[in-house]
């Protein structure tokens, strides 16, 4: 079954249909079709997998993807076209220019906790630069999965774009078959089968994978400042996916005296935005099953860790719910510290003083993202040069996610590759140098045999500068008229 | 003008380019910074380690040391960038006679090919990198959109860490050295692995940077499988590799251990398409220049193979043959402007190709060998089976089959039929076929009307797709190659739009969709919303 989709596909691709302007078109706007027709099934999805509240659903899914289907349908023509490249040293009768095309067949293969936006975000690029494509979605978002697989089918054309569901053994299957670009977004571990699969056919792979990301939080002296911060921290932990999110908020760093000011204001603010039981809020995701469950809960279980939860902590397994939990200077050795949490506990992390966090964020795997909160221009300055991670966000969270001129991608253990906006069409795409010439112009000193007196005649006409002496041997530059004239 | 040469006339022309070069001295060329002075205890400190066993232990040392030299923040000065370009060029100035040598020394390179394509295309990368650094080391303002407003945003280039570049042998000073001088464009800490099959290019390519370049963020291991395993065992940052897609294979199973990110120039056959009504002369001096005049047909980017129409290919193979006789004379075996074949086992390999049943009836001009010299003389081969061994890889040597098909457009079919090659070329008058072409024929790169020069043209990528490769470099392509582009989104206090927090409301679902839906006024009363 596999094999015969996959042929349709490569005949598909070969056939030259999805190269076409007209077809990628078409494939992007039937995919803001779907997310138009269909928000509120994808949004009764989303709530069934993960709880998942309509604005978050809107704001980080539905929302993102109309946008960045916007650009792309406006910006198509111009990311398909050539662009002339320059010709350094006068070069006769050549034009040089770069040709994107497409790779050809595409596996794209998506993670849980934005099922809809992780899978359909790739997927537009990969369309737009013209691939034919399959899409493989989590199997652990099985309600977003089989909305992908029965609807939005209904709206593509199925022998360019396949959804393809199913679990470990169905993506070690596709893992094994040709493909021109693999696209992955989850877990390291994960990330590292995927690329091995990936070397048999030096397949090229984008990983999009996490890590712990820090928000580092400067003493901010206005309260509208610090206020703002908590509120977007809130937001970037327990308003995401319950911080389900490669971009979530991991840990806070803080100095050892605003931390009781910070403590005071988060948990304020949680019971503004929440509620005093904010599980009956119904704003905040749940934990998507029950081994992540057992996981967070895990994390907990440490005596010196439990010590330091001064906020939150109950957990509910029958609804798999977990409330937003603080906690303070855990001990750093321990698992909440070390590993991705990718729940709802947010670590805060005192320091002497808050350049301290320039080497505790170095001592450890380069994050997905890092933000900053602060004013002081020489902070930001330093955190920009001295430490390295995917993104660094300025006094907010979450949003560069949306910024379409931002590569979005990782370093070191975060992944690497990117896309969101033109790098999605790029990274699924070859730019193809071409040069032309014409035969008009054709010079014996290009050819051997080298005699001593074309030698001798050309390095007296460059002066020994080899590198005019290199373009006429390739014939790229006219040599002097002195040249010439002295071998007639 | 005919130009004649004979036996007699060879043996002299070497004598005098050897002359003329030691006659006519490089230019000396300033350089603003030296890194540090060269101690003589430094000097006996090696750079290398080929004298202990480079095992896995060693190599993780030295990535460690490596590391912490990186750590100190050394490498990303632009002072030390510059410093360290303006060395290599000045290694490549002084030096020129001992590379020209070496590499004479390891393929019998005409010093012309080693002064041309080896020391220009290096000097030139340096030129262009030391022009443009200033530029490309500048963040890249972008704009943003209403989503992030009010925002402003960059992307800033930084370095990866310390990377790995692993060269090949066929141009060996310019394959080791060219990557790395995106590696040091970008700010990287560098280790050179370059290749063991061309050993005196690799031990002048040891000592060299040693004596030029700064060792404490710069470093040469010269050896074997059993080395190149052992860096392989180590994290990288990414690894540059040059080489061929069997051990493109193992050294991306071994950077997928790691998350390392890769970039391998590999190979391919790359065709040539021969028209007909093309100035005939041109097209086959120009296929001569870019198959046999680079290192004798061992080039990444070689016309592997013709492909031409049953009528054009009496007039090609009679071209050929004239041209052919012009370039290297009525014995090539003995002609000093044809690199040699690299090693036995090459050489081996090469007459295995032309032994063949298949294809030894084949031959329509040269086949000749000499093994205690190991060369080969430049051969043509006509309507070779497609099934034939030297049809089915890559032929990195100076044997040039050419197959017939009875409309020159059915050659695309033959090119699509086998794994992407890092180049394609055509010979053509006909704009249409040139366009498709360039269109459907998937390849590294697409030259019309000419061979192997795009890789001089530093503004274009030189990468292969499928088979033939992944990623690009030259230029500012290099700079990038070895560089982490990270995005930086600065945004303020102010400005805070009440609809992004909880608690939920359907009007601030309303403003949310009318925010990212661009409405006007929605995304006024979103902005300035409620609390």
């Amino acid at each position: 079954m596999m094999e015969r989709d996959l042929n349709d596909l490569r005949e598909s691709y070969e056939s030259g249909k999805t190269k076409e302007a007209s077809w990628r078109e078409s494939q992007l706007k039937g995919l803001r079709r779907f997310l138009m027709d269909k928000q509120q099934d994808i949004m009764q999805a989303l709530m069934q997998d993960l709880g998942k509240h309509q604005i978050e659903a809107f704001r980080d899914e539905i929302g993102t993807l109309i946008k960045t289907l916007n650009l792309a349908l406006k910006s198509l023509k111009d990311w398909m076209s050539s662009k002339k490249a320059a010709l350094p040293q006068l070069a006769l009768l050549t034009s040089a220019e770069i040709v994107p095309q497409p790779l050809g067949v595409v596996l794209i293969i998506s993670s849980w906790n934005f099922p809809i936006g992780l899978s359909l975000e790739p997927l537009i690029g990969a369309v737009a630069a013209g691939n034919a494509a399959v899409l493989k979605p989590s199997e652990l978002s099985p309600a977003c999965s089989s909305l992908l697989a029965s609807s939005l089918t209904t709206y593509l054309d199925n022998k360019g774009i396949k959804v393809m569901e199913g679990g470990a053994e169905e993506s070690q299957q596709l893992l094994e078959q040709r493909w021109d670009k693999i696209f992955f977004t989850g877990s390291a571990r994960v990330g590292r089968i995927v690329m091995s699969a990936a070397v048999k056919h030096l397949t090229p792979v984008t990983l999009e994978l996490g890590g712990k990301c820090p928000a580092v939080v400067d003493s901010l002296s206005s309260s509208w400042d610090i206020e703002v911060t908590v509120k977007r921290i809130i937001v970037a932990k327990y308003g995401t996916c319950a911080g389900q999110a490669c971009i979530a908020i991991d840990y806070v760093l803080v100095e050892k005296g605003y931390c009781s000011k910070l403590v005071q204001l988060i948990k304020l603010y949680i019971n503004k935005m929440f509620g005093d039981n904010p599980q009956k809020s119904k704003t905040i995701s749940r934990i998507v099953n029950k081994h992540h469950f057992s996981r967070l809960k895990n994390l907990l279980a440490d005596e010196k860790v439990k010590e330091s939860v001064i906020y939150g902590g109950s957990m509910d397994q029958d609804n798999l719910f977990i409330e937003p939990t603080i906690l303070v200077d855990p001990p750093l050795e321990a698992a909440v510290m070390s590993e991705e949490i990718f729940g709802p506990l947010l670590p805060i992390i005192t320091l002497e003083k808050i350049e301290d966090s320039i080497k505790f964020i170095n001592c450890r795997p380069k994050p997905l993202a890092l933000y900053v909160f602060t004013k002081n221009q020489t902070l930001q300055r330093r955190m920009i040069s001295e430490t390295s991670s995917g993104s660094v966000t300025f006094n907010d969270a979450i949003l560069q996610y949306a910024a379409d001129t931002l590569p979005f991608g990782g370093v070191g253990e975060s992944g690497f590759g990117m896309y969101h906006g033109k790098f999605s069409f790029d990274t699924f795409s070859h730019h193809k140098a071409v040069v032309r010439r014409s035969f008009l112009t054709d010079f014996w000193y290009r050819y051997p045999p080298w005699t001593l007196n074309k030698l001798q005649l050309l390095q007296v006409s460059y002066n020994y500068d080899y590198l005019g002496l290199l373009l006429v041997l390739l014939g790229l530059k006219r040599p002097s008229k002195h040249v010439i004239s002295g071998h007639m | 003008m005919k130009i004649q040469t004979n036996h007699k006339n060879l043996e002299a022309r070497d004598l005098s380019i050897r002359y003329l070069l030691l006659r006519f001295p490089p230019r000396v060329v300033l350089f603003t910074k030296r890194t540090r002075a060269m101690s003589s205890e430094d000097t006996e400190k090696t750079t290398t380690s080929k004298k202990s066993a480079f095992d896995a232990e060693t190599a993780s040392l030295l990535v460690k040391e490596l590391r912490g030299a990186f750590g100190s923040g050394k490498t990303r000065s632009y002072q030390w960038r510059v410093s360290q370009l303006n060395a290599l060029m000045k290694l490549v100035v002084d030096r020129e006679q001992e590379i020209v040598d070496a590499l004479r020394n390891d393929l019998a390179k005409p010093p012309l090919e080693t002064v041309a394509y080896e020391i220009a295309m290096l000097k030139n990368s340096c030129k262009v990198a030391l022009k443009e650094l200033k530029h490309w080391m500048i963040p890249e303002k972008v704009k943003t959109s209403i989503a992030t407003f009010p925002s402003s945003a960059e992307i800033v280039s930084e370095p990866l860490g310390v990377v790995l570049v692993i060269s090949a042998w066929n141009y060996p000073f310019l394959l080791s050295l060219d990557p790395v001088i995106g590696a040091i464009a970008a700010g990287n800490a560098v280790v050179l692995k370059p290749s063991e099959i061309s050993p005196a290019t690799s031990s002048l390519l040891a000592k060299l940077l040693g004596d030029y370049l700064d060792i404490s963020c710069i470093r040469v291991v010269e050896g074997g499988v059993d080395e190149t395993s052992a860096l392989l065992q180590q994290k990288w940052d990414k690894i540059f590799y040059t080489g061929n897609g069997r051990v493109a294979r193992v050294v991306m199973a071994a950077a997928a251990k790691h998350l390392t990110p890769v970039l391998l120039e590999l190979g391919g056959k790359s065709p040539v398409v021969v028209d007909s009504n093309i100035n005939l002369k041109v097209a086959t001096r120009r296929l001569i220049a870019g198959k046999w005049g680079c290192n004798n047909g061992q080039a990444c980017i070689s016309p592997d193979y013709v492909i031409t129409t049953k009528d054009c290919a009496p007039k090609l193979v009679d071209a050929l043959k004239t041209e052919l006789e012009k370039f290297y004379g009525k014995n090539p075996l003995e002609s000093k402007d044809l690199s040699r074949i690299v090693n036995s086992n090459h050489f081996n390999r090469l007459t295995k190709l032309l032994d063949d049943d298949k294809v030894s009836g084949k031959i329509v001009y040269g086949g000749e060998k000499d093994e205690s010299l190991l060369k080969i003389s430049p051969t043509v081969l006509l309507d070779v089976p497609r099934d034939s061994l030297i049809m089915s890889e890559e032929i990195f040597g100076p044997l040039l089959p050419i197959l017939t098909v009875d409309k020159v457009e059915e050659s695309f079919d033959v090119i699509n039929s086998g794994p992407k090659p890092l180049a394609a070329y055509i010979f053509t008058s006909n704009k249409k076929l040139k366009e498709q072409f360039v269109t459907n024929i998937s390849a590294g790169g697409v030259v019309v009307n000419d061979t192997s020069l795009h890789l001089a043209v530093h503004s274009l990528p030189f990468g292969g797709v499928g088979e033939s490769g992944v990623g690009a470099y030259h230029g500012k392509f290099s700079f990038d190659a070895f560089s982490h582009k990270k995005a930086v989104l600065y945004r303020s206090f102010f400005g805070d739009a009440a609809i992004r927090y909880p608690p939920y409301t359907n009007t601030k679902m309303r403003l949310l969709k009318a925010l990212i839906g661009g409405g006007i006024l929605g995304i006024i009363r979103a902005l300035f919303g409620w609390s």
